[in-house]
């Protein structure tokens, strides 16, 4: 490796209302393990208002320099001041990789600053790796998942990937020595596009399906609402939550959410119990990283069979009603 | 609105994907045999386009970079409603990735002129990097917005604009030009009247290669990429694909048997 080029890797710190986005987190553990091998520092970038104590967390997580926009411009998120304070940043600095998450601002941020700054960008990556020079590659699902790519950048810098939420794993919190450092904020006198008129946020309860140690997801085959019920027993009895795949989010049996796959979330609990899932590639790149799959479809030719750990061929309806009591006379006993 | 830009891709009709294949050799994706429609969110897109002609009259151009015989999937465009079409097709185009595709749309979008929004999908369904809104808008010197819900004219010539997020939505205005790309939850698209096809068949293709845009060589195509493809495989799975068998007692005993195996509940 060449010792000399600026191995930094800077991670963009995302916030809403002062809230991190969880993958800001999975990022900064994922770029301590490139940092580490490239020989590199690595960089939080936070933009907004009155987010300074936002910095704390993220050199716990592992950033060493916590780059902090705080302004009244930059409280609520809009493309083009995040681009242009974003922007110049990297051209001071000069980072070696830039990741962002693949969150509805992280993908409409990270293709702009990367065409501002004339590199590439790679999309929804599921892993990130360095090559024997040092060089990021990244790899991409494409075609709903069911080809993945390896893409490189190699005359370009920084470096740039979108990367899918729960796709990487946040460091434990512990801590550690980190720096602030505050960038001035000298937004330009031109068009900054559109005026935020309304912000209005619908707070979901539950458990996030990223976190959770069990899942049981439901597919087109669950059939309707109160199948559906069924699966949320299961899940509550095994202190799991509930994820889909896109029909039953269609039908609305399933919150948007709770969608697994490509362009839902990417989960990896220790058990996948999946029920009426006919095991499309959009959903399978979301849930193919679990650690024991369990899939219970009556169709013995389903395609979600390819990845399983255990299969089931019955009606799901027929099994899950027993396994439920069966589980619960387990737990009472005890 | 004045005039309305729609950009389409032709894509691969999932429903044969299974028939994709990969050339060892050159390690390409070999598609022969798999016909083409249009992306599907960009239906989404067109029809917000036709809704907003609807209202306040104008002009909706179709804009995709494709080969040639992507016509056919642009007359589908041109059936639902839009005037005319402009298909961007050369050699040297191919090979493009989100960066050089954006610089030939936005070469596109500056040849046909005078425009007050250009409207995408968020996505397509084969490459789906969701790259080239916010790369041709930058290369167009426009703002944009992505994952957008709904969209409305207010006074003088502005656009009132519903942006999906996590968990809820912003609701922003918008003067124009503007580039926007839109989720499938926008609105349902119409379906193409046969009085449509018929009328698609007089209208107007206009097909332009590298000599009518002009863009720098060094910019598109494969040589213009910066990202680079350094391997590509399908998928394989290495699960146990263990299958329980049994009457259905026997199967959820086993069940039972490996949750408390993996440790998920304790006892």
């Amino acid at each position: 490796m060449d010792k000399k080029r600026n191995r930094d890797v800077w991670v963009f710190a995302e916030q809403r209302n002062s809230e991190l986005h969880d993958v800001s987190l999975e990022l900064l553990g994922k770029a301590r393990e490139l940092a580490d091998r490239a020989g590199g520092k690595i960089a939080a970038v936070l933009m907004g208002c009155q987010i300074r104590g936002i910095s704390r967390t993220l050199i716990n997580h592992g950033a060493d320099t916590v780059y902090v926009a705080d302004d009244p411009e930059l409280e609520n998120y809009r493309l083009l001041p995040y681009t242009h304070v974003f922007e110049n940043l990297i051209k001071e600095h000069k980072p070696d990789i830039v990741l962002v998450g693949a969150t509805a601002m992280g993908v409409e941020l990270a293709p702009r600053l990367a065409a501002r700054l004339r590199t590439g960008l790679s999309a929804h990556c599921i892993d990130l790796k360095l090559d024997e020079r040092g060089d990021l590659l990244q790899v991409v699902p494409g075609w709903g998942g069911g080809i993945v790519a390896t893409i490189a950048c190699p005359d370009h810098r920084p470096q740039m990937s979108t990367v899918m939420p729960g796709a990487m794993r946040a460091l434990m919190q512990e801590e550690r020595k980190g720096k602030v450092e505050d960038v001035p904020v000298d937004l330009p006198d031109s068009n900054m596009g559109p005026e935020i008129l309304e912000i209005e946020r619908v707070v979901a309860g539950e458990q996030p399906l990223e976190k959770a140690d069990v899942v049981v997801a439901g597919g087109w085959g669950v059939g309707n609402e109160e199948n559906w019920e069924l699966l949320e027993e299961l899940a509550r009895l095994l202190g799991g939550t509930v994820g889909a795949t896109r029909p039953p989010v269609d039908e609305g049996w399933a919150r948007e959410g709770q969608m697994i796959g490509q362009s839902g979330k990417t989960v990896r609990p220790t058990l996948y119990i999946g029920a009426g899932i006919s095991g499309a590639m959009h959903h399978v790149v979301g849930m193919d990283q679990s650690k024991h799959i369990i899939n219970i479809n009556s169709n013995p030719d389903a395609d979600i069979f390819e990845t399983s750990d255990v299969i089931v061929t019955e009606d799901f309806k027929k099994i899950l009603p027993p396994l439920i009591e069966k589980i619960k006379s387990r737990i009472g006993k005890r | 609105m004045n005039r309305i830009i729609v950009c389409v891709k032709p894509v691969p009709d999932p429903k044969h994907w299974d028939k994709l294949s990969m050339d060892p050799e050159t390690k390409t994706l070999k598609r022969e045999g798999i016909p083409n429609i249009m992306n599907p969110l960009d239906k989404h897109a067109l029809e917000a386009a036709l809704a907003l002609r609807e209202s306040h009259g104008g002009e909706v151009v179709l804009l995709s970079m494709a080969p040639p015989f992507a016509k056919t999937t642009i007359r589908e465009g041109l059936a639902m409603g839009a005037d005319r079409a402009v298909i961007l097709s050369d050699r040297v185009f191919s090979g493009s990735d989100s960066l050089a595709t954006a610089e030939i749309l936005a070469a596109g979008c500056r040849w046909i002129g005078d425009f007050d929004i250009v409207l995408c999908g968020n996505q397509s369904i084969d490459g789906s990097t969701a790259q080239v809104c916010s790369q041709l808008a930058e290369m167009l010197d426009l703002p944009n917005v992505m994952h957008v819900t709904g969209l409305e004219e207010s006074a003088g010539d502005n656009l009132i604009i519903t942006q999906k997020i996590e968990n809820g939505y912003v609701k922003l205005a918008s003067g124009v030009p503007v580039v926007l790309s839109v989720r499938k939850e926008i609105n349902k698209p119409r379906y193409t009247s046969f009085a449509g096809i018929l009328a698609a068949e007089s209208k107007e293709i206009t097909m332009l290669s590298n000599k009518d845009l002009c863009v720098d060589l060094e910019r598109i195509g494969l040589v213009g990429s910066l990202t680079k493809m350094a391997g590509l495989e399908v998928r394989k799975s290495e699960r146990k694909k263990e299958k329980l068998e049994g009457t259905i007692d026997d199967i959820v005993e086993k069940l039972v048997e490996r949750i408390y195996q993996y440790g998920v509940i304790e006892g």
